[in-house]
């Protein structure tokens, strides 16, 4: 996935040259993850821009160069982080074009990783999505594949408005397929992973894996579960998920996330009220405990929602 | 050469910020100004002056006093007023107010109503002018109380490191809105730059002349690629933090010593000593009343802000 990135990345700066690119460690290092690596060396330090460990004005200074005609692209190494860019994110990027009466949008993007599995504690693995999506002005996206990483980071660049394009580190060394001439994949619109008949189950991110695995469990006991990824989360494809239900009349929505107050919880508030005529079962979540990530594997393990929980929801909705 | 500033020129734009400012005191009072505004009266000069040393294609992030930065920067008072009455045709179309007050054509990135967050938006607007070879700079304004903000800070130390065309303005009023900023802030701003390595400079923020002068200097070092420079203007808040302000943690002394500091008298002075008739002076004051008077006039025709219009402003509109 690491490479899809970097090439959307490489596209956009050969293609575009407003765009430029923010970040910790990000030009000669190539990145603390590898996204940027060779961009420096290709496009200057000037539009590869090593930053300081400040990421205030990172975002605020990201929001001040796209209001005067570049199209920034921010790297926070981890969203844990991005609780100290909040300011320039939330009050500024956010607002603008609202407040300033639509004078001019706020065409930046703010790259940054999410997730656990990597034993990287409490501050290191959480997935803050659900903050972001819940301010207007904000859109939110989080791609599940190398394919969707590549034209989704496209697209948040293309974007007129701030974009926030969440990646899960679990699944930077992901392989996969991009095709040379990638179809755009625009914001808002989600993808069956895997079809069914008997339930949905709509997740984002990594959740999505563990989702097309439970959908595998669960065939083999003869229960056909619809795979939904949604891609985007902030618009999400609202007009999707009411059609697979329309079809299943069962839905579990799983995320990676915390499931309280979490995307899952204003999935399932839509659907029982749009597709109330559908449900022939409770609308469940699968998300993570209501507590801190922790470090060690024995409970990082535990803490995070699985193949196998997933499929307890999609039996228990089938109950 | 540094280019002076013309001293009529300053007088006219503090004399419409004046103006501007009393007015809005004025409709305040009698109900006609939603929410709540921060005057900058007896701070005339700070906004009059550093705005003379910029051009069109500079940029100006401010604060939430900023009807002066806003007004010195050349927005249209109609526009103004409309804003801050919540209009339809406000600059923002009413979906700002005083504290967002922006005109993006003119270089004019808002005020803004977080204490701070002016300073690294500047920042990122002299980044793009130095990336895109505008040649154009950019000012951020703030005040003393901002200094305890980390934002601020953080983009002094990158403007410095990456020698950005970035002047940073302090509109030192003592005063962190109840507070004396004394009280707030360790280190002296002159200390504070020294220790990031940029040139303060220190002016009276009373004098317009001199506030226009240290600008045009600073502005002429940025556009040669010297780095970033701060200007530390000393001024006065004459009225409360924001209108309707008790001020009960002030002393009636501290308001009329604030109130003897008056920019616009000291300005007149000079004029009339170095030539200049009472008659150019009272026709510029005319001016100044007139065109507030139109522009309120404007405003309190205009058609109310429609919430159609604002309930998709957040987003770009979806292209079909
Ligand atoms: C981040 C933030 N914290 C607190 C406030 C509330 N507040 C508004 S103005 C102000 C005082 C600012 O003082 P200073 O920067 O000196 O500006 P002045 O009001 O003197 O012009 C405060 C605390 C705010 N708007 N934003
Ligand atoms: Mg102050």
């Amino acid at each position: 996935m690491v490479q899809a990135i970097n090439r959307a990345l490489a596209e956009a700066l050969a293609e575009d040259p407003a765009v430029i690119l923010l970040g910790e460690d990000i030009g000669a290092a190539g990145g603390p993850f590898g996204a940027t690596r060779g961009l420096q060396q290709r496009f200057g330090p000037d539009r590869v821009r090593d930053t300081p460990i400040s990421e205030a004005a990172i975002m605020g200074a990201a929001v001040g160069a796209a209001l005067t005609g570049l199209r920034p692209v921010a790297e926070i190494m981890f969203m844990d982080f991005v609780t100290l860019a909040m300011d320039a994110l939330v009050n500024q990027a956010a607002k603008a074009r609202f407040m300033f009466g639509g004078q001019r949008g706020v065409p930046l993007v703010l790259r940054t990783p999410h997730g656990g599995g990597l034993s990287a504690g409490p501050q290191h693995s959480q997935c803050l999505e659900a903050w972001l999506c819940h301010v207007p002005g904000l859109k939110v996206v989080c791609p599940a594949t190398p394919a969707d990483a590549y034209a989704l980071l496209r697209s948040a660049i293309a974007d007129p408005d701030p974009v926030v394009v969440v990646e899960n580190k679990a699944l930077y060394a992901m392989k996969g397929e991009v095709p040379d001439a990638p179809e755009p994949i625009p914001i808002g619109r989600a993808r069956i992973v895997r079809p069914g008949r008997d339930a949905t189950i709509v997740a984002y991110g990594a959740a999505v894996h563990w989702a097309t695995d439970a959908a595998s469990l669960l065939a083999a006991e003869g229960i056909e579960a619809e795979v939904l990824d949604l891609r985007s989360l902030q618009p999400w494809d609202e007009a999707a998920v009411l059609e697979s239900l329309s079809r299943t009349h069962r839905l579990v929505v799983a995320h990676e996330a915390v499931e309280a107050f979490g995307v899952g919880a204003e999935i399932a508030a839509r659907m029982a009220d749009a597709g109330f005529d559908e449900l022939d079962g409770p609308i469940l979540r699968v998300g993570a405990p209501f507590t801190p990530v922790p470090f060690a594997r024995e409970l990082e393990a535990a803490y995070r929602p699985d193949a196998a929980r997933i499929a307890a929801a999609v039996r228990r909705t089938l109950d | 050469m540094t280019r002076m500033a013309d001293p009529l020129a300053l007088l006219r734009t503090m004399l419409l910020i004046r103006e501007a400012e009393m007015a809005l005191a004025r409709l305040f009072a009698d109900g006609e100004v939603p929410g709540f505004i921060h005057l900058s009266v007896g701070q005339e000069a700070v906004a009059a002056g550093v705005c003379s040393a910029l051009g069109p294609q500079d940029s100006v992030a401010s604060t939430h006093r900023g009807h002066g930065h806003a007004i010195a920067r050349g927005v249209a008072l109609d526009g103004f007023f409309a804003e801050v009455l919540g209009r339809a045709s406000g600059v923002c179309g009413g979906r700002g107010g005083s504290m967002h007050v922006a005109d993006l054509n003119r270089g004019m990135l808002g005020a803004n109503g977080i204490v701070g967050a002016g300073a690294p938006i500047a920042l990122g607007a002299a980044l793009a002018h130095r990336i895109r070879g505008t040649g154009g700079v950019a000012v951020a304004f703030f005040g003393d109380g901002a200094l305890a903000e980390g934002a601020l800070h953080e983009s002094l130390n990158l403007a410095a490191i990456w020698r950005l065309p970035l002047l940073l303005v302090c509109e030192n009023n003592g005063w962190a809105e109840f507070s004396r900023s004394d009280t707030q802030v360790a280190a002296t701003l002159s200390a504070w730059s020294a220790a990031y390595g940029v040139p303060h400079a220190e002016v009276d923020g009373n004098d317009a002349a001199a506030v226009a002068a240290a600008a045009a200097e600073a502005v002429e070092a940025l556009r040669r690629g010297e780095g970033p420079r701060v200007l530390e203007a000393r001024t006065h808040r004459w009225r409360g933090h924001f209108e309707g302000d008790p001020q009960r943690y002030r002393d009636a002394e501290d308001a009329a010593r604030a109130a003897g500091h008056d920019p616009i008298a000291r300005s007149r002075a000079a004029l009339l000593a170095a030539g200049v008739a009472e008659s150019a002076l009272h026709a510029a004051e005319a001016e100044a009343r007139d065109a507030v008077a139109a522009a309120i006039a404007g405003a309190r025709a205009a058609p109310a802000a429609e919430w159609a219009d604002a309930r998709h402003g957040a987003y770009a509109p979806a292209e079909s």
